[in-house]
């Protein structure tokens, strides 16, 4: 058994009980038939549900008696020395041949991790005609780059851009590699801690290091944000981790940084996707590109039809702003689903969401209620949305977005 | 068309609450449903038997109560369940998973498509499924929010971006996961329940599997969790108040700082 109670050690406290995120133990009365009458309260023992139990540990961590016993197998380390492997690496997502704004944020937080190991950040860039582009990613935080450019890998697909980036951690062996949480970096970065078989955190929103082991700390939210768990990968290289946009800022870009390119080419057989590409189709509605917006202004069920986005766009238009919606809003045909915000769309963590007619059902808020400023617009009061606004403003939406519309419109003179 | 489904049971979430004296949540009684995104995967399978004939099979790693989610599928036109349930796979995570799943899928044998939900709604890695297609070298389409042609041997699907879409095509055997605009998952009919109740689960362990202990469970992960917390409950802030020029003169004050 991989986890179990001390008996003699459980005073059937049941900080356990609360620790556990996933309702696996429950408190039981051992001595109910002997009919002792001693102290009622050392007759309570915790008992873990090994069907519900997935072994995280947050009962151990509580428990002020060390009466929680995880056994963790003895897990061998296939990289035989750790040691080999060195440097933090970034995957500079691109598109289009444009660098995304998370490759520059992951620089900027390589180069803070960096400083704590001792080592170099590197990125790794992969494209067609990449050139004009990197002095601004060494400007940014990147000491070398990797750079591997040709025709059939203009664009991002799974297989070769998987076959790549195996080939460069099987040649160079980093410690560290971090990737953007987009479509793209998950798909990629999956395929690749499978092949190399390496720990993989996904969506995380704190990396730190550890002072002694010198290992990669990486937080992340799960259940929507309603717990965070911190994750290491002590045996396994490189530890590599997803990162959600916005999370951490780029550096100031210092013109006086000086980085090396590294070219590399592999042979064209690994350039070869058995998915073709056929088309890229951008959406044409503007703002849609909820993760990299630092604001978003987001209609719900209260906008009462499709024609009422329109006073959204002005503000949006006037903030710089991404157009979000709630499930109801897309499920009523009003605005696409790439705009919907929430468990079956998407998590948002902008500087400033602004809620407009949403009342605020947990789904939604388990997708933006990372965000650093919300503001709540609805009539009714009562709507739960108000327990996690910074601002709540009660009123007629129609006649308070036009009115933000045309303050923001005076103050930022736009 | 012999189509794989993975599905995974999770909590229902508009059920999970925050207990305000101790700040973690509650469990207690609380529902599991398939993973919302799913229930599209499951509905993509039965259309596309519906159109090329063929058989769904359903698949989930989990603990015995992962039946449930394996009838609920068959429910909705799946022809057939299987439960991967064995304590040496307690503490997988996605690399272990998908080396498991991975591994029954081999066991289930010939198949020309494998459906997956874009991720779960408890872990939300998006990794597992990537992860099987990895392990089984076959390609891969994530985030499919449209299947625009299908034959038996290849299929040209959309695949959603941040801001637009791609259209790719990829030959079968192949991985998809697929997102809400997808489909509009069904209701189970009276006869799919019925079906559903007296169908037979095939519950394999890690006997029938037979895979590398190394590779499976709390030892076969790279990723250990150390440590689990409930961050900090968000308060509700300030309700603004005056005539509306006024609020609005309140709130772009407030927020100047942030709006460059």
């Amino acid at each position: 058994m991989p986890i179990g109670i001390i008996i003699e050690k459980c005073t059937g406290c049941a900080l356990c009980v609360k620790a556990c995120p996933f309702d696996a133990i429950r408190i039981i009365d051992k001595l109910e038939s002997s009919g002792s009458a001693s102290d009622s309260r050392s007759h309570k023992k915790a008992i873990i549900d090994l069907n519900k139990c997935t072994l995280c540990g947050a009962c151990k961590d509580a428990c002020k008696f060390k009466a929680v016993l995880i056994e963790k197998a003895e897990t061998r380390a296939p990289n035989s020395s750790l040691k080999d492997y060195k440097g933090i690496w970034v995957f500079i997502e691109q598109k289009n041949s444009k660098v995304q704004s998370v490759s520059y944020e992951l620089l900027g937080k390589a180069q803070e991790l960096a400083k704590k190991l001792g080592c170099d950040v590197s990125g790794v860039f992969i494209g067609n005609k990449l050139e004009n582009q990197l002095d601004e990613l060494i400007f940014c935080g990147a000491n070398n780059i990797y750079l591997v450019e040709a025709p059939e890998l203009t664009n991002f697909q799974d297989e070769p851009y998987t076959n790549i980036l195996v080939g460069l951690i099987k040649k160079y062996k980093p410690e560290i590699i971090l990737c953007g949480a987009t479509n793209i970096g998950r798909s990629l970065i999956s395929r690749v801690a499978v092949n190399i078989k390496a720990g993989l955190t996904a969506d995380c929103t704190g990396l730190d290091i550890d002072p002694e082991k010198k290992i990669l700390l990486q937080t992340r939210p799960a259940f929507g944000g309603n717990i965070m768990a911190t994750i290491i990968s002590p045996n396994y290289r490189p530890q590599m981790a997803t990162v959600r946009q916005k999370v951490f800022t780029s550096m100031e870009p210092d013109k006086k940084r000086r980085g090396k390119i590294i070219k590399e080419s592999f042979d064209s057989s690994l350039y070869f996707s058995r998915t073709k590409l056929l088309d890229i189709v951008e959406e044409v509605e503007s703002l849609v590109n909820l993760a990299e917006a630092n604001i978003i202004v987001s209609g719900g069920r209260g906008m009462a039809g499709p024609e009422n986005f329109k006073i959204l766009e002005e503000l949006a238009h006037v903030l710089g702003a991404a157009i979000g919606s709630s499930r109801a809003a897309v499920d009523s045909g009003w605005i696409s689903y790439s705009h919907q915000v929430g468990q079956t769309g998407r998590t948002v963590a902008p500087k400033i969401y602004i809620a407009c007619g949403i009342s605020g059902q947990i789904q939604h808020l388990v997708g933006m209620q990372s965000s650093k400023i919300i503001v709540a617009i609805n009539k009714d009061p009562e709507a739960p949305i108000f327990r996690v606004a910074t601002y709540g403003i009660v009123g007629d939406l129609f006649e308070i977005v036009p009115a933000l519309t045309k303050k923001f419109k005076e103050v930022l003179k736009r | 068309m012999n189509i794989i489904v993975c599905v995974k049971q999770v909590p229902e979430t508009t059920e999970v609450r925050i207990n305000p004296e101790t700040n973690t949540l509650i469990r207690e009684g609380v529902k599991s449903i398939i993973n919302p995104f799913d229930m599209y995967a499951i509905e993509e399978g039965v259309q596309l038997k519906e159109r090329f004939g063929g058989k769904v099979t359903v698949l989930t790693m989990g603990p015995p109560q992962a039946e449930g989610a394996l009838r609920e599928a068959i429910s909705m036109g799946a022809d057939e369940g299987i439960l991967v349930c064995d304590r040496a796979f307690a503490g997988s995570d996605t690399w272990a998973t998908s080396y498991t799943l991975a591994g029954a899928i081999k066991k289930i044998g010939a198949f020309d498509l494998i459906i997956c939900g874009k991720q779960a709604s408890d872990g939300d890695t998006a990794q597992v499924g990537p992860g099987i297609s990895t392990h089984l070298n076959i390609p891969q389409v994530t985030y499919v929010k449209k299947v625009e042609d299908a034959k038996e041997d290849v299929m040209r699907l959309e695949r959603m971006l941040e801001e637009g879409y791609e259209v790719v095509e990829t030959p079968l055997p192949a991985l998809l996961t697929v997102v809400k605009e997808i489909n509009e998952p069904r209701i189970p009919s009276l006869r799919g329940m019925m079906r559903a109740k007296s169908a037979k689960i095939i519950i394999w362990s890690q006997k029938d599997l037979n895979l590398d202990p190394q590779q499976i469970g709390l030892c076969g992960s790279p990723t250990q969790v150390v440590k689990i917390f409930t961050p900090p409950q968000r308060q509700g802030g300030q309700i603004l108040k005056g005539e509306i020029p006024d609020i609005a003169r309140q709130l772009v004050e407030l927020s100047r700082s942030e709006v460059s």
